[in-house]
């Protein structure tokens, strides 16, 4: 049919225009996989192409692969396909998946000494690297952008409300009389709000306080973990933002981050959600702000211990050529060096994850300025990190969230007491890790 | 529904069909057969290690309570959709096939929305409703609307029902207009001289006579509030809250990405196309009796 | 003009304006923040009236492109669109034209089961087999080319229902009659079928040509080089849903600048829904 093979010579041309566009066949491509949007998409580009310029061998090909779902279905897809890339950007919720997919990955650790890269673990901060480490310490995935949770505010809110803007609310129950102030004083729609809602008020707020999310260090020590959220601290939690909600003094702000744009606009003064919202605020806040870590309740023994971390890290795809594998260790040396990662902290607000890049920017002064940078960095190194707080790993996250989101709206609503809805997020929950358990443990 | 006059052939016809049959086989029946065999199965995400378990991916599947909430929210979400998007373009067809002044220009306004491209327009519905941040959640909340659509069921509903008319109003008119293209003049005409009003001209020749175009929507109409709205579920609500606006199709989506629930989702695909089939082969049978060719 | 009385006209005004303004409005909203600064549009509750900005966008969209460091190569990503939408349109509309002549007008063995294995792929999206079908592209090699992008998105009937529908209503005198005159299939499909055919080809073609130049997730999936990737690509690079900032107002004039040719598209295409073209020939 004259269909066919018009696009024949369609597909022919674009064949021959990808051949004319590869440059000298010496070089060996790294295909690295990101989800990297606005801002940060620039960051990705430079950072490859800083990295080409830099050497000759090997040539880093950054790809946007959609959002983080999307970015890590492509790359599962393309497994399947027997052409997955070498660098694949993964959400800190997919990493209990790629871990139990050992036979699909190569672990960061292992590429590097088998590349000779020098590479020492100790080197990184624990509080990042541990996130992405095996019980015994192993690093898996290498530590991209990084972020934790903080609570940002309106000083000149709080000014007007009679609140000392230099010294916000530390617990919650100060945060919440506050919020009475503040929506007494102008915002009678919102005095205060959470982004990512499961994030906030579930993970974080588990690993602050102490308290398990689930059984088996949070599921790092073995995939057959069982979910703690509906602990008498859950439910009074929740049950203070169903309380508080009823007269917006607490509102619901949605379970992604869309609603942060109610803390730029004014309309809320308190925002608790993730430091990478920084950039944002820096450019399209007009009033008066700070960030401060996140509320704690006062009684609960050994809070606050420390936070977790957001974001997402780079995972090594397994059954390539020990050339290719050569070349992503040399990029990833490349990534870890300190004037690299300090700079990269300081343009895009994400965590530095060498300590060296951390001391080199306290060192430079630069936290006196802009002290709303080192607050999360604080929260994570707050304490030595408990089998509670070293992090979590649970399969079917994506889905898990979901659940959680949709019982906590159920109780906000008023269709169900807080100790219901948790208690439906636990046993809903545990439906999803064991049928998780089932699919990798074989 | 057979033509009186045609054509014999032997190898003509298959000629004919071949490209389509071709492509339709390649990329449609055999990742669609994978999909079939799939819900048998229970896999990892990378497929590295498969068993065969038989119907327990169904077994699973309907013994969920929120897998007949989805069912229930899928029967409302597309009877209301299906409704709305078909009169609504019907009715703006008709107006602008009548030779008024400057009816070229509501014809492209009307089209130009669905040239919004699906990843910009779940962006522009959140800035028109979201409860705080949207331009229209302003008004409605001074005409005393508690609009809130991340905690009220359903408001959220409203908003995907609207968000999806929306989408397939263009749809809908663009063909409505084409068929109304093909009305005679002089049909309408002669009983206009008759002295047959608008209305009535309107029900007893033009409904009828656009009946071939009208089932054809309905068909393409009820496939796509089943199929291809969970784009514009994910965009404005994610489904919620509380899972008051997960379709099936929304279901299907969301349990299988990420390779959580490879099998599952495989099997509520299934049953989804079961069902569409159901649907569509009783339209061919029952409803197709009814049109005018 | 059956008859000419005022109130129906102004009725068919008042409907369509209204039709406009509630259809529309999503539009012109793109419009709109097209013309406002970055922080106008995140913080919400943008003015209905355009802001001051619109030359800054445009120049910037146009000439400096989103970025500081690198720039994404928008020119490439529209031919690239453009090429898939094209090819989807013209693909679709010949392919469902010709089965639905067959199914139509031929009488042939299994012309029942061709109808059905047809009208079935009715059913399912690419969206929901699409891993099944990215390996299956993947293993014939169709990765990062256009028949990869194209030919899985014209496999549904949805063309062919449509011909099917329109042949139905074609009164069979015709047939009789250019049978009478000794013509053959080809001569009934190209002197009968074709120029009859032509408002229901238009719309078709408007139709798909937006459906192909505003896909997403499968030009996503199957492209990983810069120079195939395609514009609703590029403007979702520039959203961003997690931490980074957005830059809205660019984002949201590439959107309007995207619109374009689909637009472009529509407006040429009503040149085809010309009254009387069909009527002559009944």
């Amino acid at each position: 049919m004259s269909f066919m093979s018009r696009t024949g010579i369609l597909a022919s041309a674009g064949v021959a225009a990808m051949l004319a566009a590869s440059p000298a066949a010496a070089q060996i491509e790294i295909q690295w996989w990101h989800a990297m949007t606005g801002a940060n998409n620039e960051v990705v580009n430079k950072l490859a192409a800083d990295f080409n310029a830099a050497q000759k061998d090997y040539k880093v090909v950054a790809t946007y692969k959609g959002s983080y779902p999307d970015t890590m279905n492509a790359g599962i897809a393309a497994f399947r396909a027997g052409n997955a890339p070498h660098i694949l950007q993964v959400f800190e919720v997919g990493t209990a998946t790629m871990m139990g997919a050992r036979g699909a990955i190569k672990p960061v650790a292992e590429m590097m000494k088998e590349a000779g890269e020098a590479f020492d673990p100790k080197a990184y901060l624990p509080a990042v690297s541990g996130y992405y480490s095996t019980a015994k310490g192993e690093l898996l995935s290498f530590p991209f952008n990084s972020s934790s949770t903080v609570m940002w505010y309106n000083k000149d809110a709080f000014r007007k409300a009679g609140l000392d803007p230099e010294n916000p609310p530390k617990t919650w129950p100060e945060t919440f009389e506050a919020a009475k102030k503040l929506q007494a004083n102008g915002h009678p729609n919102c005095g205060m709000a959470t982004a990512w809602v499961t994030w906030v008020n579930i993970e974080q707020f588990s690993v602050w306080h102490n308290v398990p999310l689930a059984t088996k260090a949070n599921g790092i020590d073995g995939f057959d973990t069982e979910l703690k959220i509906n602990s008498p601290l859950h439910v009074k939690h929740l049950e203070n933002l169903v309380e508080h909600q009823k007269t917006k003094v607490y509102d619901y702000a949605g379970r992604t981050n869309t609603g942060e744009g109610r803390f730029t606009s004014g309309e809320c003064p308190i925002m608790i959600t993730s430091s990478g919202f920084y950039g944002n605020v820096k450019a399209n806040a007009k009033f008066d702000w700070a960030n401060a870590p996140m509320p704690y309740y006062p009684d609960v023994p050994g809070a606050p211990q420390n936070s977790t971390l957001g974001g997402a890290s780079l995972w090594v795809m397994g059954g390539k050529k020990a050339d290719e594998y050569k070349g992503v260790a040399k990029f990833f040396a490349f990534l870890s060096d300190t004037d690299r990662q300090a700079k990269l902290h300081t343009d895009s607000g994400y965590l530095p994850i060498t300590k060296a890049a951390y001391e080199k920017v306290k060192a430079s002064g630069f936290y006196k300025e802009n002290p709303y940078l080192e607050t999360p960095i604080k929260e994570l190194t707050n304490k030595e990190p408990t089998e509670n707080s070293r992090g979590l790993r649970l399969g079917n996250l994506v889905q898990i969230r979901d659940i959680w989101a949709e019982e906590i709206e159920s109780a906000l609503a008023g269709k169900k007491s807080a100790k219901a809805a948790l208690d439906a997020a636990v046993e809903r929950g545990n439906q999803q890790l064991r049928q998780f358990e089932r699919t990798v443990s074989r | 529904m057979d033509k009186r006059a045609i054509f014999s052939g032997k190898a003509l016809p298959y000629m004919l069909l071949l490209p389509q049959l071709a492509i339709t086989i390649i990329f449609f029946y055999w990742p669609a057969s994978q999909a079939v065999w799939q819900s048998f199965l229970l896999e990892d995400a990378f497929g590295l290690s498969r068993e065969f378990v038989g119907f327990e991916n169904y077994r699973t599947l309907f013994q969920q309570r929120e897998y007949y909430d989805a069912m229930v929210n899928t029967a409302v979400f597309s009877s209301l959709v299906a409704f709305f998007s078909l009169s609504i373009a019907l009715l703006l067809a008709t107006q602008a096939d009548k030779n008024i002044r400057g009816a070229h220009g509501f014809k492209t306004l009307l089209i130009w929305p669905y040239a919004v491209a699906p990843a910009v327009a779940g962006v522009l519905w959140i800035f028109m409703f979201h409860p705080s941040l949207g331009t229209l959640a302003g008004p409605m909340r001074v005409m005393g609307f508690d609009w809130n659509p991340l905690l009220d069921g359903g408001d959220a509903l409203a908003l995907v029902v609207m968000s999806a008319t929306w989408k397939q109003v263009s749809y809908n008119f663009l063909f409505f207009l084409a068929g109304l293209q093909a009305i005679p003049r002089s049909v309408l005409e002669a009983a206009a001289i008759d002295g047959a009003g608008p209305l009535r001209r309107f029900w007893t020749i033009t409904f009828p006579l656009l009946s071939p175009t009208t089932f054809f929507l309905v068909v393409v109409t009820i496939v796509y509030v089943f199929f291809e709205t969970f784009g514009i579920i994910d965009a404005v609500t994610g489904g919620g809250p509380s899972g008051s606006t997960t379709t099936m199709v929304y279901k299907v989506y969301s349990d299988g990405r990420l390779g959580g629930d490879l099998g599952g989702s495989a099997a509520q695909s299934v049953v989804l196309m079961v069902i569409v089939i159901a649907l569509t082969a009783i339209q061919f049978r029952y409803v197709e009796r009814r049109v005018q060719y | 003009m059956v008859e000419n009385r005022p109130f129906n006209t102004f009725m068919a005004y008042l409907v369509l304006a209204i039709g406009v303004v509630i259809v529309a409005f999503p539009v012109y909203l793109a419009i709109l923040a097209s013309t406002f600064d970055a922080s106008t549009i995140i913080n919400g509750n943008m003015p209905l009236t355009p802001g001051d900005q619109a030359a800054e966008n445009y120049y910037r969209t146009i000439f400096v492109g989103a970025s500081r460091s690198t720039r994404e190569p928008v020119g490439t990503m529209m031919i690239n669109s453009f090429v898939m939408a094209m090819g989807i349109a013209t693909g679709k509309i010949l392919i469902s034209i010709l089965s639905a002549f067959a199914v139509v007008y031929f009488a042939f063995p299994f012309r029942k089961t061709a109808f059905w294995v047809i009208f079935i792929t009715l059913m399912l999206p690419v969206e929901v087999r699409i891993y099944p079908t990215y390996k299956i592209v993947a293993d014939l090699g169709l990765l990062d080319t256009y028949t990869g992008l194209i030919l899985p998105l014209i496999a549904s009937a949805t063309g062919t229902l449509l011909f099917r529908q329109f042949f139905m209503t074609i009164p069979d005198e015709l047939l009789e009659a250019s049978k009478i005159d000794g013509a053959g299939p080809f001569k009934f499909f190209k002197d009968t079928l074709v120029p009859l055919s032509v408002t229901t080809m238009a719309a078709l073609f408007v139709i798909q040509f937006i459906y192909g130049w505003n896909q997403y997730l499968w030009p996503l999936l199957i492209t990983t080089k810069d120079s195939m990737q395609t514009i609703v690509i590029g403007i979702k690079k520039m959203i961003t849903t997690q931490d980074a900032l957005t830059e809205w107002q660019i984002a949201m004039t590439t959107a309007v600048l995207a619109m374009l040719p689909p637009v472009a598209v529509v407006i040429l295409m009503q040149r085809l829904f010309v009254k009387g073209l069909v009527e002559t020939e009944k």
